[in-house]
C-alpha cells in the first residue's frame, strides 16, 4: 500500500520541483525586463512610491490567487473568488460599522469567505459538479445577495487602527507586502512540505491514482475550497481597510485578474504543476504591465482587454508546453 | 414550469392576462437566440462565457454605426462581423489548439468588453435614427418582431441540430469524440463550426437587443451568458456527456423567463432573482447527479 501510495506522489513532486526552478527563473527574468523597460518608458517609475504602489496592489491581488492557485492544482477552478470578496467586503463592512469592532468585522470577513469556499468545495467534491459550473454558479448567488444587501450604496469611514492594514507601514513598507511574504512562506511550506500539499499535487496530476492510493480526496477537495473561500475574505479584510469603503460590484472585476496571475505563474490549468511563487510573479507581472500602461497613459478601458488577453496568451502556453511534454513522454 | 405557473397565477392574477404573456415572450426572445447555441456549445463538451459581453459590444457596435448615420443593413453586418469574429476566436482556441473552453471564453469575455468599454469611453450610445426602434415594435400578424426572429432561430438551430450531419457530429463531439476522429471526421472544423455559429446568432441577437434599448450600452448585456447557462442546464442538457435536447433548452428559457417575470410582479429585486436562478441551477444539477447515479 504504502509502496503504490509513494510513486504517484514522487512523482508529482518531481514534476512540481524540477523544471519548475527553470520556469520560475525565466518570470523572475520576464519582470525584470518588464521593469527595465518601464523606467525606460516613463521617469516616474523608478519612484519609491510608485514601486511601493506596485508592490501593495500586487499583494492583494496575491491574496486572491494564493487560494486560487491551491485549488487550481487540484485540476479544479474557483470562478467565485472576485464575488465572494464582495459578499464577504460587504457583509464584513456592515457587522464593523454596527460593532464598531474591527476584530469582528475581519473574522466575519474570513468567516463569511470560508462559508462560501466550503459551499463550493461540498459542491464540487460531494455533488460531483464540475468546478466551473458550481462555481460559476457560485458568482451569480454572491454577487447578487450582494447587490440586494448593499442596494445602490456604500459602506464607507472604518476605524484608524483598521485601515493600518491597507494602508499602514511598518519599516517604511506598506503592510500588504508582510501579509504577501507571509502568505507565501505559509503556503510553500504547507504546498512542499506536509501530507496535504503533496496530496493537491497527486489529486491534480491524477485523481484516480490519488483515491486508490488511499488520498481522502473528497475531504482535501473540500478543505481546498474553503481556503480559497478564506483568502478571498482574507483579501477582503484588506481591500476594505485600504480603499475605506465596501459597495457592490467590487469584486467582480478581480477574477479575470486573479486567473491570469495563477496562469502567468505557470500553475497549469490542468492540475498538478505550479508554485504559489509563480503566483507571486505572476500577480507582479501582470501588475506591472497595468501599472506601466496607467504611467503611459493609456485609456484605462483597455485595461480588462489586456487581462483578458493575457490570460489567453498564458493558457496558450500552458497548453502548447504540455502537449509537448506529452508527446515526449 | 406548471408549478411556477400555477403559484405566480395565484398569487399575482395579472400574471396570467395576454399582455403579461407576450412580455414573458418579448423578455425571453434574445435569451433563447442565445441559448440556443450556447445547447450546441454545452453538448460538445464546452461553455461560452463571453455571450453577454460579446451580445453588448455587437450592440454598441450596431449602434455606432447608426448614429454616425450607417444604412442599417451595414450596421448589422458590422455587429454581426464583431460577434463572429469573437465566435471564431473562441473556436480557434477551444478546437484546434485543445484550450479549455471555460478559461478561453473567460479571457474572450475581457478583451470583449475592454473593447466595448473602449469604443463607447464607457458611455451609453444614444440618438440612433428614429425609424430603427419601430421595428422591435411592429407586429405582422399579431405576433411581435423579436418573438418571430426567436422562432426562426429555434427552427434553425432545429434543423441543423437534428437534420444534418453537422448536428450529429455535435452530439458526437460531446459524446465520444474519439470515435468521431478515428472514424476520418475532421471534428476540430465541426467543432470550430459550433463556436462560430455561436457568434452568428449573437449578432442576430445584438440586433433585437439594440432596438430593444434604443441605444448601444456597453455593458448591459453582460450576465445574460448566465441565463443561458441556466437555461441549458434547467433544460436538462448535461455538461459532460453530449446528452440533451434542444427543446429543453427552450423550456429552460420560458421557465426564467416566468421566474423573473413573476418574482417582478411580486416585486423581488431583480438582484435576488439572479440569486434564485443560481440556487434552482445547482437544485437541479444536485437532481440530475442523483438521477443518474441511481440509474
Amino acid at each position: 500500500m504504502s509502496a503504490t501510495a509513494a510513486a504517484p506522489r514522487r512523482k508529482a513532486i518531481m514534476h512540481a520541483w524540477g523544471p519548475d526552478v527553470l520556469q520560475a527563473l525565466y518570470r523572475v527574468a520576464a519582470v525584470v525586463l518588464l521593469a527595465i523597460v518601464l523606467a525606460f518608458l516613463s521617469k516616474a517609475f523608478l519612484s519609491w512610491g510608485n514601486i511601493l504602489n506596485v508592490l501593495r496592489q500586487a499583494s492583494l491581488l496575491f491574496l486572491i490567487a494564493s487560494g486560487l492557485t491551491l485549488v487550481i492544482l487540484t485540476a479544479g477552478l474557483d470562478l467565485s473568488v472576485g464575488a465572494n470578496l464582495g459578499l464577504s467586503a460587504g457583509v464584513a463592512a456592515a457587522v464593523m460599522q454596527a460593532t464598531g469592532s474591527p476584530v469582528l468585522g475581519s473574522l466575519t470577513a474570513l468567516g463569511c469567505g470560508a462559508l462560501i469556499g466550503f459551499g463550493n468545495g461540498s459542491m464540487v467534491a460531494g455533488l460531483r459538479i464540475p468546478p466551473f459550473i458550481a462555481t460559476y454558479g457560485m458568482l451569480w448567488v454572491c454577487s447578487g445577495l450582494t447587490y440586494y444587501f448593499m442596494g445602490g450604496g456604500a459602506i464607507y469611514g472604518f476605524p484608524a487602527g483598521f485601515r493600518t492594514l491597507g494602508t499602514g507601514y511598518l519599516f517604511g513598507v506598506p503592510v500588504p507586502i508582510y501579509a504577501m511574504v507571509g502568505f507565501l512562506v505559509i503556503g510553500t511550506i504547507i504546498t512542499r512540505r506536509t501530507t496535504f500539499g503533496q496530496d493537491i499535487f497527486t489529486i491534480g496530476a491524477n485523481a484516480v491514482a490519488a483515491r486508490l492510493s488511499g488520498i481522502p480526496v473528497r475531504r482535501r477537495l473540500i478543505a481546498v475550497y474553503t481556503i480559497s473561500g478564506a483568502m478571498a475574505g482574507l483579501a477582503a479584510i484588506v481591500y476594505l481597510a485600504r480603499v475605506n469603503s465596501a459597495e457592490a460590484g467590487i469584486g467582480e472585476p478581480l477574477l479575470l485578474p486573479a486567473i491570469a496571475a495563477v496562469l502567468i505563474g505557470g500553475t497549469s490549468l490542468f492540475g498538478g504543476i505550479g508554485s504559489l511563487f509563480g503566483t507571486v510573479v505572476g500577480a507582479l507581472l501582470l501588475t506591472l504591465v497595468l501599472n506601466g500602461m496607467n504611467l503611459l497613459s493609456i485609456d484605462a478601458n483597455w485595461q480588462p482587454f489586456a487581462t483578458g488577453a493575457i490570460v489567453l496568451i498564458a493558457l496558450l502556453i500552458d497548453t502548447v508546453t504540455r502537449r509537448h511534454s506529452e508527446r515526449r513522454a | 414550469m406548471i408549478l411556477l405557473i400555477t403559484g405566480f397565477a395565484s398569487v399575482r392574477p395579472a400574471f396570467l392576462s395576454l399582455p403579461n404573456i407576450t412580455n414573458i415572450g418579448l423578455q425571453s426572445a434574445i435569451l433563447l437566440i442565445i441559448a440556443l447555441p450556447q445547447t450546441m456549445i454545452i453538448l460538445s463538451e464546452g461553455i461560452d462565457i463571453s455571450m453577454g459581453a460579446v451580445l453588448s459590444l455587437g450592440g454598441v457596435v450596431l449602434a455606432m454605426v447608426l448614429v454616425t448615420g450607417g444604412p442599417v443593413y451595414l450596421a448589422f453586418l458590422a455587429a454581426l462581423g464583431a460577434a463572429v469574429g469573437f465566435g471564431a476566436i473562441n473556436g480557434v482556441l477551444v478546437c484546434l489548439v485543445g484550450m479549455p473552453a471555460f478559461v478561453v471564453t473567460l479571457g474572450t469575455f475581457g478583451m470583449a468588453q475592454g473593447i466595448a468599454e473602449v469604443l463607447t469611453d464607457g458611455n451609453v450610445v444614444v440618438g440612433l435614427p428614429a425609424g430603427f426602434e419601430a421595428f422591435y415594435a411592429a407586429r405582422p400578424l399579431g405576433i411581435p418582431v423579436p418573438i418571430l426572429i426567436a422562432a426562426a432561430a429555434y427552427l434553425v438551430a432545429h434543423g441543423l441540430l437534428y437534420h444534418t450531419r453537422f448536428g450529429t457530429y455535435v452530439f458526437a463531439i460531446g459524446g465520444n469524440r474519439e470515435a468521431l476522429v478515428l472514424s476520418g471526421v475532421h471534428a476540430r472544423w465541426y467543432h470550430f463550426g459550433i463556436y462560430a455559429l455561436g457568434g452568428v446568432f449573437v449578432g442576430v441577437a445584438s440586433l433585437l437587443l439594440t432596438a430593444r434599448m434604443n441605444s448601444g450600452h456597453p455593458t448591459v448585456a453582460i450576465g445574460m451568458e448566465f441565463d443561458a447557462i441556466a437555461a441549458v442546464a434547467l433544460g436538462g442538457t448535461s455538461f459532460e456527456r453530449g446528452e440533451g435536447w434542444l427543446l429543453g433548452t427552450l423550456l429552460g428559457v420560458l421557465v426564467i423567463g416566468i421566474l423573473r417575470n413573476g418574482l417582478d410582479l411580486l416585486m423581488v429585486p431583480s438582484s435576488l432573482q439572479g440569486v434564485s436562478i443560481g440556487i434552482l441551477v445547482i437544485a437541479t444539477m444536485m437532481l440530475d447527479r442523483w438521477g443518474g447515479r441511481r440509474s
